[in-house]
């Protein structure tokens, strides 16, 4: 095999696991080690630079980086990333003073964003201190798309939403709330230099044919607007028993909403059995922890009403059949259909988007499935001055992909403003720096503790079951933080290698202490050499690090696969042969004055 | 500080036929210099008790002082241990094999150890075939005390401040070989292929099994013109043979090409597979192996492998005739019978 070419970012950035994971690409170990630090503040820079809403995601992320977390590779459970931001965000000080801050210089250049959700806000901040007339649009009377109408104020609290949406929204930002944009093409004909679509995928899944549904109607909510609804206080009561169908994270947030306004008996039915249900383990456990039965492999049958009230529904009994290539079949069990009653159903059985403002006539290609062309590097449609992003783009995701989405948007908006390329894109910024300070010190907690992850404390049920708005999660304290902080293998920290340097003395083969480095004759495949290490390198998505031939005619291998980032291997080094390099790399975005502001 | 070693290991390790990791036969974490030859034999002795699925509990380390006596700390953390006077370890070694014959005993010692202040110990241990594994981490000097010339630094080696050694040096292989011991390997502490089959095939010997390790002191001694640097030893390294160990009832997989090949079957059924490199020598002749090592110093080549195999080894218990139950095991009434049988046994000498 051919020495692993280092100086390429992507080689230690997909080291960098949980980085790697993250569509934004957040610098996840750089700021877990300013927690540890008490350095809130930094911290919660590092993440507003790279996703925008810290506090936000702190509490709601879809947390990607989490299952890619390298220690749930050789213990049972990551690094609670996603509730270490939190800490960030809950400790920091004032950082307005950090941001960029108006007004700017306009370079005469206007944009429109429609709906002021995570895509769109994203947008507007990276391009609004360029000099950019932003103008935002949006059907509700506050910005925040879903982040507010369907994630319940027990998860986010709304003044954690409130404060950093007005980070944006202060930075000159044109307001244009309680305004649906009813036609592209009418926009198209104002003086707009760009236009941004960030609506979401805004229309919920519903059951139209099924038997019941429409004398029932009174009862039947859709589940993502009934959310809305709540937010927005339109809503305020259900009924005593309450069915929720569908077993993703709207299905959780409505059935612990429902707890919330009055359901005493809540029930989540679900056709899918338990552990493949599409809502986060953490999601499911929180609601049952409310009392919440969920039900799985039950499918919905009808909606039964009686003297025109709808008064439950039923259920045919499946169980989950697969086939050989692994794909599932429910098949039913032929057991008697079973009724649940109910006072309210909430359908929360998926999302999709919906277009209907986007005339088809305006340049603008939908394919088969209604879903605009868009290119996905750029966002840009097949109008060249309509880009989407976000839910809008491909179908519903998360906060975290449509601010990654809004970056790059962002990007290609202000290439195309400036008349260049929208592929001649920036590479990332990448730095690579020493960490050793003597024979056992490093600039970075090298020592791997042994804690196993902290619980998130949650306020009491008898508290949060009365008050809608009272945050279940009562987050990280400071030392819990850094404690949790502290089991993170800071993955950033490079192992690099310097072959000239190394008398092969075999010193990090033996301290290694999960037997990731080999010194071995070179083969011709990977799949070979894979095969020929100290321990095999089973896991194929984690690369494998080959230095150029040694003097004994071998070269090093290195399997990254469970490498503790530990640092024994350079302390046992005689010739710094290793060297333990902090690795930075940080997505360029259309405006980076956020970061150099920092530095 | 930071030098902590993490609790985790590979998860992915493998488990002998006892159910142990690699990890349970590790010790604590080394405090030699960093690069220092010793941790790849600590790292080799480990590696060769788990192949041998080898319960911690029967084996004892012994050492003297030095640099190699400190890692027996290093390794078998289960096993145990007895960290002697200077030099010394040969008689505590001989006292504890006595009085129990059912363990392995694994001797780690240095060249100072051996070749100076052990060495009148250290002889007796051989001519006697005291059942053991001797091992010498040989480095050629001092490292202790700041990398003064040992007895084994070869005639003419240049140590880190510039001085050329002016004493001949100790061949502890011949000498080892002089004295009847019944196995006699010579190995580097860079090539682990070569010391694991040679550390498995000691602990399944009956007798005295030498094991002479040129072990690099990266602080003292890996300097340009010493003879006992990881460049020169690579560059002047000769392997006599490659070594394969393989256990019983395991089946022989490797096959050499005729006339090079040669087997030698243990004790135990286990078989010692010799991949000859060198036609001119059998390494069951002692004479043979004798004339290999001088040949080879005369080249300025470092002979390493299996030198020297007396596959008829009779150790010490065996010449004693002693009895086939440990003395430890037995009870007051075994072991002082009285003066009846006392009386009995002069007696018999009349």
């Amino acid at each position: 095999m051919k020495p692993t070419d280092i100086k390429d970012p992507e080689y230690f950035h997909k080291v960098v696991d949980c980085q790697y994971a993250c569509p934004a690409h957040t610098p996840v170990p750089e700021y877990i080690r300013l927690i540890a630090e008490g350095k809130y503040t930094e911290a919660y820079m590092i993440n507003w630079d790279s996703n925008v809403f810290p506090g936000v995601l702190g509490r709601t992320c879809d947390r990607p980086c989490e299952p890619a977390c390298r220690r749930g590779r050789v213990e049972e459970e990551p690094v609670a990333i996603c509730r270490l931001k939190r800490v960030a965000a809950d400790n920091k000080d004032d950082v307005k003073h950090l941001m960029p801050k108006g007004p700017f210089k306009q370079n005469g250049k206007k944009i429109a964003l429609i709906g002021a959700g995570p895509a769109s806000l994203t947008v507007a901040r990276d391009l609004a201190p360029l000099g950019y007339e932003i103008h935002l649009y949006d059907e509700q009377k506050l910005g925040g798309g879903f982040m507010r109408s369907q994630i319940p104020s027990f998860r986010l609290p709304e003044t954690v939403l409130n404060e950093e949406v007005d980070y944006i929204l202060d930075l000159g930002i044109h307001q244009h709330f309680n305004h649906y944009v009813e036609s592209l093409k009418e926009l198209l004909t104002k003086d707009y230099d760009a236009i941004f679509v960030g609506t979401g995928a805004p229309r919920g899944r519903d059951l139209p044919d099924m038997t019941g549904r429409k004398e029932g109607a009174a009862n039947i909510h859709i589940g993502i607007n009934w959310l809305g609804s709540v937010a927005f206080e339109h809503t305020s009561k259900i009924g005593k028993n309450v069915i929720v169908l569908g077993g993703g994270n709207t299905a959780m947030d409505c059935c612990r909403t429902a707890r919330r306004l009055g359901g005493e008996n809540v029930k989540v039915i679900v056709r899918s059995p338990f552990a493949e249900m599409k809502a986060s383990p953490w999601e499911k456990e929180d609601a049952q922890h409310e009392d919440i039965p969920i039900i799985d492999n039950h499918v919905p049958k009808s909606f039964v009403v009686e003297n025109g009230k709808l008064t439950g529904m039923t259920f045919e009994k499946v169980h989950a059949v697969y086939d050989e290539a692994g794909k599932r079949k429910l098949v039913p069990t032929g057991d008697a259909d079973v009724f649940y009653p109910a006072d309210d159903v909430l359908v929360a059985i998926g999302q999709e988007n919906s277009f209907p403002w986007i005339e088809r006539d305006c340049g603008i290609e939908f394919d088969k499935w209604e879903m605009p062309t868009v290119n996905e590097t750029t966002f840009v449609s097949t109008n060249p001055k309509v880009f989407f992003g976000g839910d809008a783009a491909w179908g519903p995701k998360n906060v975290i992909t449509a601010v990654a989405h809004g970056h790059q948007a962002a990007i290609s908006i202000d290439l195309m403003c400036k008349g260049e390329d929208l592929n001649k894109r920036l590479d990332p910024m990448v730095n690579l720096i020493s960490q050793k300070m003597g024979i056992h010190e490093w600039g970075y907690d090298s020592a791997v503790v042994s804690d196993e992850r902290y619980v998130v404390p949650q306020a009491d049920k008898k508290v949060t079951l009365t008050n809608r708005k009272k945050e279940v999660e009562l987050g990280f304290d400071p030392i819990a933080g850094f404690k949790e902080a502290q089991r993170c293998f800071n993955c950033d920290v490079q192992t690099v290698f310097t072959e000239n340097k190394c008398i092969e003395c075999d010193a990090c083969v033996d301290i290694c202490p999960t037997a990731c480095i080999t010194f071995t004759e070179n083969a011709e495949s990977e799949t070979d050499l894979r095969a020929m290490l100290k321990m095999p390198a089973n896991n194929k998505t984690q690369d494998i690090y080959v230095s150029d031939t040694l003097p004994t005619a071998r070269v090093m291998v290195k399997d990254e696969n469970f490498c503790l980032h530990c640092g024994l291997c350079a302390e046992r080094c005689p010739t710094a042969a290793w060297d333990m390099q902090k690795f930075f790399y940080n997505v360029t975005k259309a405006d980076n004055s956020c970061y150099h502001h920092q530095k | 500080m930071t030098y902590i070693r993490p609790k985790f290991r590979n998860p992915e390790l493998p488990k002998n036929k006892l159910g142990y990791t690699l990890a349970y036969y590790e010790g604590a974490l080394s405090t030699l210099c960093a690069g220092c030859g010793h941790d790849s034999i600590s790292a080799a002795i480990v590696q060769s008790a788990y192949d041998l699925d080898i319960e911690p509990h029967m084996l004892a380390k012994l050492s003297g002082i030095g640099c190699s006596s400190k890692t027996p700390a290093y390794f078998l953390s289960n096993s145990h241990g007895f960290n002697s006077v200077h030099g010394r370890m040969p008689s505590v070694a001989t006292g504890a094999n006595l009085a129990n014959r059912d363990l392995i005993y694994f001797g780690v010692s240095g060249d100072g150890d051996t070749a100076s202040i052990g060495m009148g110990q250290f002889v007796h241990a051989v001519r006697r075939n005291l059942n053991m594994v001797y091992i010498v981490m040989n480095n050629g000097c001092y490292g202790l005390t700041k990398g003064q010339d040992s007895a084994t630094a070869d005639y003419g080696s240049k140590n880190k401040s510039g001085n050329v050694n002016l004493f001949e040096s100790i061949d502890l292989a011949s000498l080892a070989i002089e004295l009847g011991a019944t196995f006699v390997a010579q190995s580097f502490s860079g090539d682990k292929t070569q010391m694991v089959p040679l550390m498995k095939a000691a602990m399944k010997h009956p007798g005295f099994a030498f094991i002479n390790i040129i072990s690099p002191c990266v602080t003292f001694n890996n300097n340009l013109g010493s003879t006992k640097s990881y460049d020169f030893v690579r560059d002047h390294v000769e392997a006599t043979s490659t070594i394969d160990f393989v256990p019983t009832m395991k089946e022989i997989s490797v096959n050499y090409e005729k006339g090079s090949h040669k087997e030698v079957t243990m004790h135990d059924g286990s078989v010692i597979q010799l991949h000859k490199l060198s036609d001119a020598w059998d390494p069951l002749d002692r004479q043979s192996a004798m004339n290999a090592i001088i040949n080879a110093k005369a080249k300025n080549e470092i002979l390493t492998g299996l030198l020297y195999l007396n596959p008829d080894s009779q150790d010490l218990h065996s010449l004693l005739q002693t009895s086939d139950q440990p003395l430890n095991t037995m009870g007051e009434k075994e072991l002082c019978p009285g003066n009846d049988a006392l009386k009995e046994i002069n007696a018999g000498l009349r």
